[in-house]
């Protein structure tokens, strides 16, 4: 593109644009000299250095259970979501295509449906059978809000695999699961890798299902911010950001490698 | 989507599972969806119409006492200036990002794209520790010479609106760039050769064509917006209750679940008939490929 001559209009509108940039960014980075200075109010300059807040929130054992809670939830619903996801997917793919629009309504319905609805039903139901608080309660609940993002992406990558293959495969004697098995899936596992990160992220960050169903002692990590933050935001929390952003930074890149592999 | 357009995301040719193994493999699917995402809403919906006898009472009560009606009110309000502030925002950043080199292009996605897969929670709490007393916009006010004191800006309405526009935004820029990035650039130097100004260009040209981006980013952000419960909890006021947040108090204080069941109700309701009216244009589908 050939440089536009410069006018006071167009220098207006870029101010204006990265204002809006600097308006994205700078809540989510904010947090990070935040959980490093010594003051509990946050200044410019940051006075001090310290990793205070880090060891603190590493050292307390509330803390902890809840992050391990949310590390078991959100490896588990990875798991679950990615292989009910995948073999969903791969029977709609190569299926005859009775049942489309019904799955296609189903798979919608997690993402319309407001978050808030969904979990005070769950709360309902599962206080009723006993899995509220619990690992299995919170897998289930999450497994269906991570399952849309899951399937989506296995059918943009089996779509684009040749049946072919598998019939090839087939047609050598393989029955249908290892035609599967061997041929198809070695193609798409960055997908279902890339489809399982962002499932494990979906449920670790989840705020508003966890909200409702954590009990008194089983606490998720969202769920323990979310009463850090309502009664006195504590210092802790900047450093506890600061961890997660560095997390979604790691999904993220590893999804976009997964990604980039699964092109060649 | 066209029937057509439909069954060739979801099919190749080749040879098709028979329908016994296809349904094998979607059991576990709609084993799941049914037990843990039907049931439950069916549930609700029924406690609300059944309770404490067969009535509408409860639905009654959500439209008619003005204390309920206005959350309503407030609800709606919210989500409308909600997502006019994704519009004011996200319509420059995503026509920016048409008209830039990729590689500055790829530093602004990643700017837009990082929120989204971060946790809302942070991006409420540093909303929080922005807008406290002591945060870091009272000082700037101060500094600058805006104001004399701190202003009460934490748990106000406008807290909420800004922080749910901040978390809303990237689902407004992304349909919004898709929209944009599909207007094929003939058309501008088209309408440059004939002498048309840089304004007339994107009045005439890139504004109408881009309009279905609009529509679809903003039911999105209206939608989501309309359900929200972190940020109103976290940073409104208790006196200016959201639905979602009249919800949550109803059964946690309350104890209230027929007439929060009916105040879920009419939210689901509400969200999913625009949603199902408005099926062709919101296009979940392409969202989640640029997500």
């Amino acid at each position: 593109m050939t440089r536009a001559p410069i006018n006071k209009g167009s220098l207006a509108l870029s101010a204006y644009i990265y204002a809006v940039l600097a308006f994205i960014v700078i809540p989510l980075v904010i947090v990070i000299p935040m959980s490093i200075t010594t003051s509990e109010f946050l200044e410019f300059p940051p006075t001090g250095f310290t990793l205070k807040w880090y060891a603190e929130y590493f050292g307390d054992r509330q803390w902890v259970r809840a992050t391990i809670l949310s590390l078991q939830v959100a490896a588990l619903t990875a798991v679950l979501a990615s292989v009910i996801g995948t073999a969903a997917t791969y029977a709609m793919v190569r299926g005859r295509g009775r049942l489309a629009s019904l799955f296609q309504a189903l798979l919608i319905g997690p993402i319309v449906v407001p978050h808030i609805a969904l979990a005070v039903g769950l709360y309902l139901v599962f206080q009723q059978i006993g899995l509220s608080g619990t690992i299995t309660g919170f897998v289930l609940a999450h497994t269906v809000l991570a399952l849309p993002f899951v399937v989506f992406t296995m059918a943009a990558a089996l779509g684009k695999v040749d049946p072919s293959l598998e019939a090839a495969a087939m047609s050598c004697g393989a029955s249908r699961f290892d035609a599967f098995r061997l041929v198809t899936l070695p193609l798409v596992l960055p997908n279902v890798l890339s489809g399982a990160l962002f499932a494990f992220i979906i449920s670790f960050d989840e705020p508003v299902v966890s909200f409702f169903l954590s009990g008194i002692r089983q606490k998720t990590l969202p769920r323990r911010m979310f009463d850090d933050i309502e009664q006195n935001l504590t210092p802790i929390i900047p450093a506890i950001a600061t961890l997660l952003i560095l997390l979604s930074v790691a999904i993220l890149l590893g999804a976009y490698v997964l990604k980039s592999r699964g092109k060649r | 989507m066209s029937a057509a357009g439909r069954s060739a995301f979801w099919h190749s040719d080749g040879r098709r599972l028979s329908g016994f193994s296809a349904l094998l493999l979607l059991c576990p699917f709609f084993v799941i969806i049914g037990f843990v995402f039907l049931y439950p809403l069916a549930k609700l919906l029924v406690i609300s119409v059944m309770e404490p006898e067969p009535t509408l009472a409860n639905y009654a009560k959500v439209v008619t006492n003005p204390v309920y009606a206005r959350v309503l009110l407030r609800t709606l309000w919210t989500a409308v200036l909600v997502t006019v502030t994704c519009v004011v925002l996200g319509f420059p950043v995503a026509y920016f990002m048409t008209r830039i080199r990729s590689a500055l292009a790829a530093v602004v996605a990643i700017c837009v794209i990082l929120p989204l897969w971060s946790s809302v929670l942070v991006r409420t709490a540093a909303w929080a520790y922005l807008l406290e007393r002591h945060g870091l916009v009272n000082t700037g006010l101060q500094a600058i010479g805006l104001t004399d004191g701190p202003l009460q800006l934490l748990y106000t309405q406008s807290a909420v609106v800004i922080a749910m526009a901040h978390v809303l935004l990237p689902f407004m820029i992304l349909p919004l760039y898709g929209a944009l990035r599909s207007i094929p650039n003939d058309y501008m130097r088209a309408a440059s050769v004939l002498g048309a100004p840089n304004h007339r260009i994107f009045l005439e040209v890139v504004l109408p064509l881009s309009l279905p981006g609009v529509v679809s980013g903003s039911l999105l952000v209206f939608l989501t917006a309309l359900g929200f419960f972190i940020t109103p909890a976290l940073l409104g006021s208790p006196q200016e209750l959201m639905i979602a947040t009249l919800v949550s108090q109803q059964i946690r204080e309350v104890l209230d679940w027929p007439f929060a069941a009916a105040l879920v109700g009419t939210l689901t309701l509400f969200v999913t008939f625009l949603a199902l009216v408005f099926s062709k244009t919101l296009r979940f589908d392409r969202l989640m490929g640029a997500s």
